[in-house]
């Protein structure tokens, strides 16, 4: 090892750092182009009252706009409450879905693999208009079943009454969620390192006991990963709202990301609707922080 | 043989009747999108539902066809083939060079790569609009495109997969003389093949399904894409369901072909892109 670096190493350092910048450079000018500096632009304009005609410095008002907006208020609440509703249902279930799924032989796994994805394939848009229809009043397929095997009576109208109509969309939220996890848990199980399991179970762990202290730790990082992918995607839920409710009815369905949409491009007001969107990055970056301290001490 | 019995135990069966019943509720959509395309109004809006259609007509589809509905499927194939190959170019060019090349902030541009990842993508629609605007693309596939392109994701992926290309190939191709583009393309690409071909479907349906960058971006008539085609009928058409189906159906099926035909490289991608990381 030479302390000062000859010419000839300087010159292959060089070299080798132009070939490294020249591989990345279409990544890093897309990234820089289409996601840095509108995240950058998002959150200077979040500052500023930049709507259809005007453009001005505001400091903090459409934060403190925030903070009375009711309407804000309730969208928050409802988005927590999705997330917290559905993110440890789509957790546990595709754990469970897994659990069973992985052991079983090559064509059974696949073809349930396929189905849980299903609805992922098929296309939001697709999905979520057929569920329309199921939820339709008149002519909906739930009234018809709820009805004749005696659990209602009467139709309901499911997306247009306050009390059903979030549970409709965290419903449908959950069947196109699972699709992912049950893949990923499928096969973190499958590499479970086996000869801890067959130690233990000569041992005399019971299942029970095979899961928690062998199974659970090892696909720790892959449940991290799928608490911090719902938790994010549940987050931004907006096709299911905007196809199906509108944030209706008397906004029982309105979520942040709805909210977004209707200010920014029903209302053209783009600066309180960036505002909207940095606090929503920022409830988002809590909440994954949040598991990663709560993965991690459970490691421990 | 004593495994085999214990582990068809009466809870796992029951498990397995229950998981059994939730397929067949899972696939219930993609039926009742498939059999309501083929149904007459008044199947549509029996009070009883017709379960199978007895007289399937191509009535919905024939009223679908006279909207530029082929138009809205092949703009959406447009969108979503470009952006699979631009994706997939520069993602493995990148994901190569992180994994496997040296040089000066490789730790630093990979951190911000993987933190980007972890914010909330529609955040930035409001301002990606704007740029659009500005560089008069808005309207255009490539206003879709473009901003797909730059999502960390890919280079994530790529890079996971070419931590496995051995440095001794690359060592080897490097003392036979062979230059970087040679390197590249017959020593590197062959191996993080699979790799490619799990983002390129998985950039293919997540193009597909992202109707929110589509709604924002696109407007007129003839540049719309199928999501979008569907919701138009959607809000104009409420109540005609078997219209609405048949969109939906026209959709649904060529990405489920797709899928279904691609469908190991592709639970091998999104295993892959998230155990490693």
């Amino acid at each position: 090892m030479q302390i000062t670096p000859s010419m000839a190493a300087r010159k292959r350092m060089r070299r080798e750092n132009l070939i490294g910048y020249a591989y990345m450079m279409p990544a890093i000018l897309f990234f820089l182009s289409f996601v840095i500096f509108p995240m950058g632009m998002a959150l200077v304009t979040s500052f500023t009252d930049y709507s259809m005609d005007s453009f001005n410095f505001i400091g903090l008002s459409n934060y403190r706009r925030m903070l009375q907006d009711r309407v804000f208020g309730k969208a928050m609440g409802n988005t927590i409450l999705i997330v917290l509703v559905s993110v440890p249902a789509v957790t546990l279930f595709s754990l469970w879905v897994a659990s069973l799924v992985y052991k079983m032989n090559k064509h059974a796994s696949s073809f349930f693999r396929v189905v849980f994805y299903m609805p992922i394939v098929t296309g939001t848009v697709a999905v979520t208009v057929v569920w329309k229809w199921m939820f339709s009043r008149y002519n909906g397929l739930l009234n018809y079943v709820l009805n004749s095997i005696g659990l209602i009576n009467g139709n309901i109208s499911w997306l247009g009454d306050e009390a059903y109509a979030i549970w409709c969309i965290i419903l449908i939220l959950f069947t196109t969620s699972i699709g992912q996890p049950i893949v990923l848990y499928i096969s973190a199980l499958a590499n479970v390192d086996q000869s801890l399991v067959e130690a233990s179970e000569v041992d005399g762990a019971n299942n029970f006991q095979l899961f928690w202290k062998i199974k659970w730790p090892q696909i720790m990082n892959t449940t991290l990963y799928i608490l911090v992918i719902t938790t994010i995607n549940s987050f931004q839920i907006f096709a299911l709202i905007q196809l199906l409710t509108s944030g209706g009815p008397n906004n029982a369905t309105n979520t942040i990301m709805y909210n977004i949409y209707y200010h920014a491009f029903k209302l053209n007001e783009y600066g309180y609707g960036n505002a909207m969107g940095i606090i929503l990055a920022i409830v988002i970056g809590v909440f994954s922080m949040i598991q990663f301290k709560l993965a991690r001490s459970d490691k421990e | 043989m004593q495994a085999s019995v214990n582990r068809t135990s009466p809870y796992r069966l029951l498990a397995i009747l229950l998981l059994i019943a939730l397929s067949v509720l899972f696939l219930f959509p993609m039926y009742w999108i498939i059999t309501g395309s083929v149904k007459s109004i008044q199947a549509v809006n029996a009070a009883t539902p017709v379960w199978f259609p007895l007289e399937p007509t191509m009535d919905n589809y024939a009223r679908l066809f006279d909207r530029p509905a082929l138009m809205w499927l092949w703009n959406t194939i447009l969108i979503c083939t470009m952006s699979m190959l631009l994706t997939c170019t520069t993602a493995s060019l990148a994901g190569y060079a992180l994994a496997k090349k040296n040089f000066i902030g490789r730790g630093i541009i990979f951190a911000i790569f993987i933190s980007a990842m972890a914010l909330p993508k529609q955040v930035i629609l409001i301002p990606l609009l704007k740029e659009m605007s500005f560089l008069r693309l808005h309207d255009t596939p490539w206003a879709v495109i473009l901003p797909t392109v730059g999502w960390p994701f890919g280079v994530f992926l790529m890079k996971q997969f070419s931590e496995n290309i051995p440095g001794s190939i690359l060592e080897a191709a490097r003392i036979d003389g062979a230059g970087e583009v040679i390197t590249f393309t017959q020593v590197v690409l062959p191996i993080i093949k699979p790799g490619i071909g799990a983002l390129a479907i998985f950039t293919f349906i997540t193009t597909w399904n992202d109707y929110f960058m589509q709604l924002i971006m696109l407007n007129s008539q003839s540049k719309l894409t199928i999501s979008l085609g569907i919701a138009k009928l959607q809000t104009e058409m409420s109540n005609d369901f078997g219209l609405i189906m048949a969109g939906a159906a026209l959709s649904a099926i060529p990405i489920t072909v797709v899928f279904l035909m691609f469908q190991k490289f592709f639970t091998r991608g999104i295993t892959m892109g998230a155990v490693k990381g």
